[in-house]
């Protein structure tokens, strides 16, 4: 693929929102976390594309439609290398890397069985206590996981 | 796009910071040292002034979905003692949350009629999100294996009272320190009172990585031993016993092994310091031998009834009440 071709396939879009360099392993977690099943604009998904950094990559292009920036950062946990562009008539205005939040509600279950979030109809609720590498601590039970290891919903 | 928006929007309503129910107390985390001191002072008072009408038409809920019969026992005689009324429940299996109510409605439906829920529960987080659901204060009585507040406070007021102080302490924690969150607990309060700890316990049982991290990150010195030896025992001022239990081990013949070694006899105590005193979060087997009973050394019989001047200190916080002020109109 030549360098023209692949900056068109993130830039064809005119208005709208392109999530680059996603790990190939999570798009379809990172698809779940931002809940666009339900959307009905033009949506593109792409898988186990070539990736210069990464090997392969996956990306997701959505139309007419610009998230809140939190919205984005909820799929930081799992695609911490994903990137943002934001596009405007056919022009990325606006590019930055997803920022893990410092709290993330909703997204991950508790590895305790004995937690109140696996016992409760309740959102669950983690402190990311250390970034490099990621750990989160759950609010309720105080259990800790590293990213790679958080099971995602 | 709306739909997604409002999604998120939800999710971030609850990120934050909930409004609630500042006077609940969940984990002794959330008290701060000075704060800690006031109570040991207001437990102090209540030591020499037990009887008070204080929660004079007051109704406290003791919700024990799982049975303690000890710290039910302690929670209601305090609010007696005060003046209060007790409704609740002594057992899960009575209650509607075996028909499968959730956490939450029980809350609610309890908040209704009282001023403040005293909730001990079986599963990890219960308290935390049971102050999330309600504006009543909640008193966490023991939320699983993960906090028991009132008993940190009673173990530092036991301390507290027996030592004439919190501070540069030597406090031996000997038996199950894998699980035990009574030590775990008092090892987190004690960070504001530069103690040196000694952890004794079989390496099936030793302290949890994350609790010495906890120690180097607010530069508490600790050593470990896997021997309880006179060394040990002559050089602390709290010996802080706890049960090694069956149940823990993997390994049925690990425990054959070390289910004696952290026994303690009165003999053991001869070289120890006058100051020394014996705690035990209780009920005790067989790891403290019934001769020690009769050492002056012996605290855990009294320690547990330090946990009602304790509790009723956290009742008043819990209700807003100044004991400050009713010590003024008693002079
Ligand atoms: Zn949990």
């Amino acid at each position: 693929m030549t360098t023209a071709k692949k900056e068109l396939a993130v830039a064809a879009l005119r208005n709208g929102t392109v999530i680059d360099h996603i790990p190939s392993s999570v798009l379809f977690k990172a698809v779940n976390i931002l809940g666009i099943e339900k959307l009905d604009t033009q949506l593109t998904i792409g898988n186990n594309l070539a990736s210069e950094r990464y090997g392969t990559k996956g990306i997701i292009k959505v139309a007419d439609v610009f998230f809140p920036e939190t919205t984005l950062n909820r799929i930081a946990l799992i695609a911490p290398t994903a990137v943002v562009n934001i596009i405007r008539d056919f022009e990325v205005v606006e590019k930055r890397p997803v920022v893990l939040p410092d709290v993330i509600t909703g997204i991950v279950t508790c590895d305790n069985p004995k937690c109140i979030t696996n016992n409760e109809p309740m959102k669950t609720r983690f402190h990311v206590v250390s970034r490099e590498p990621v750990t989160i601590r759950c609010h309720y039970c105080g259990h800790s996981v590293t990213s790679d290891k958080a099971h995602v919903l | 796009m709306f739909r997604v928006d409002e999604n998120c929007n939800f999710a971030l309503l609850y990120k934050g910071f909930q409004p609630m129910n500042q006077s609940s107390l969940v984990s002794i985390s959330d008290i701060s040292r000075e704060e800690i001191l006031s109570l040991l002072e207001q437990a102090r008072y209540f030591e020499n002034h037990p009887n008070h009408k204080i929660l004079d038409g007051k109704v406290v809920a003791t919700l024990f979905f799982e049975p303690s019969t000890r710290t039910r026992l302690s929670f209601e005689t305090a609010v007696n003692r005060l003046g209060g009324r007790v409704i609740g429940f002594s057992d899960a299996s009575t209650t509607s949350s075996t028909k499968g109510e959730t956490l939450k409605d029980t809350i609610k439906m309890v908040s209704n009629y009282v001023d403040l829920i005293i909730m001990r529960h079986y599963l990890e987080g219960a308290a935390r999100y049971a102050t999330e659901v309600t504006d009543v204060p909640i008193i966490n009585a023991g939320d699983g294996a993960n906090q028991h507040p009132s008993q940190t406070m009673l173990d530092l007021y036991s301390i507290y009272k027996t030592q004439g102080r919190l501070e540069n302490l030597d406090i031996t924690m000997v038996g199950d320190l894998k699980y035990g969150r009574t030590v775990h607990s008092l090892l987190m309060a004690m960070r504001y009172f530069n103690p040196r700890f000694k952890f004794v316990a079989c390496d099936e049982l030793k302290m949890p990585v994350e609790y010495k991290i906890f120690c180097d990150e607010n530069g508490i010195e600790y050593t470990e031993y896997t021997d309880f030896s006179p060394e040990v025992i002559n050089s602390t001022d709290i010996l802080y016993m706890t049960r090694v239990q069956r149940e823990r081990f993997t390994d049925i013949m690990e425990y054959e092994k070390v289910k004696n070694l952290y026994n303690l006899h009165n003999s053991m105590l001869d070289g120890s310091r006058d100051n020394l005193k014996i705690l035990h979060p209780l009920p005790r087997v067989n790891e403290i031998a019934l001769d020690v009973d009769d050492n002056p050394k012996a605290y855990y019989f009294q320690q547990a009834r330090n946990g009602l001047y304790a509790r009723q200190a956290l009742i008043c916080r819990a209700l807003g009440i100044d004991v400050t002020k009713l010590k003024e109109s008693d002079k």
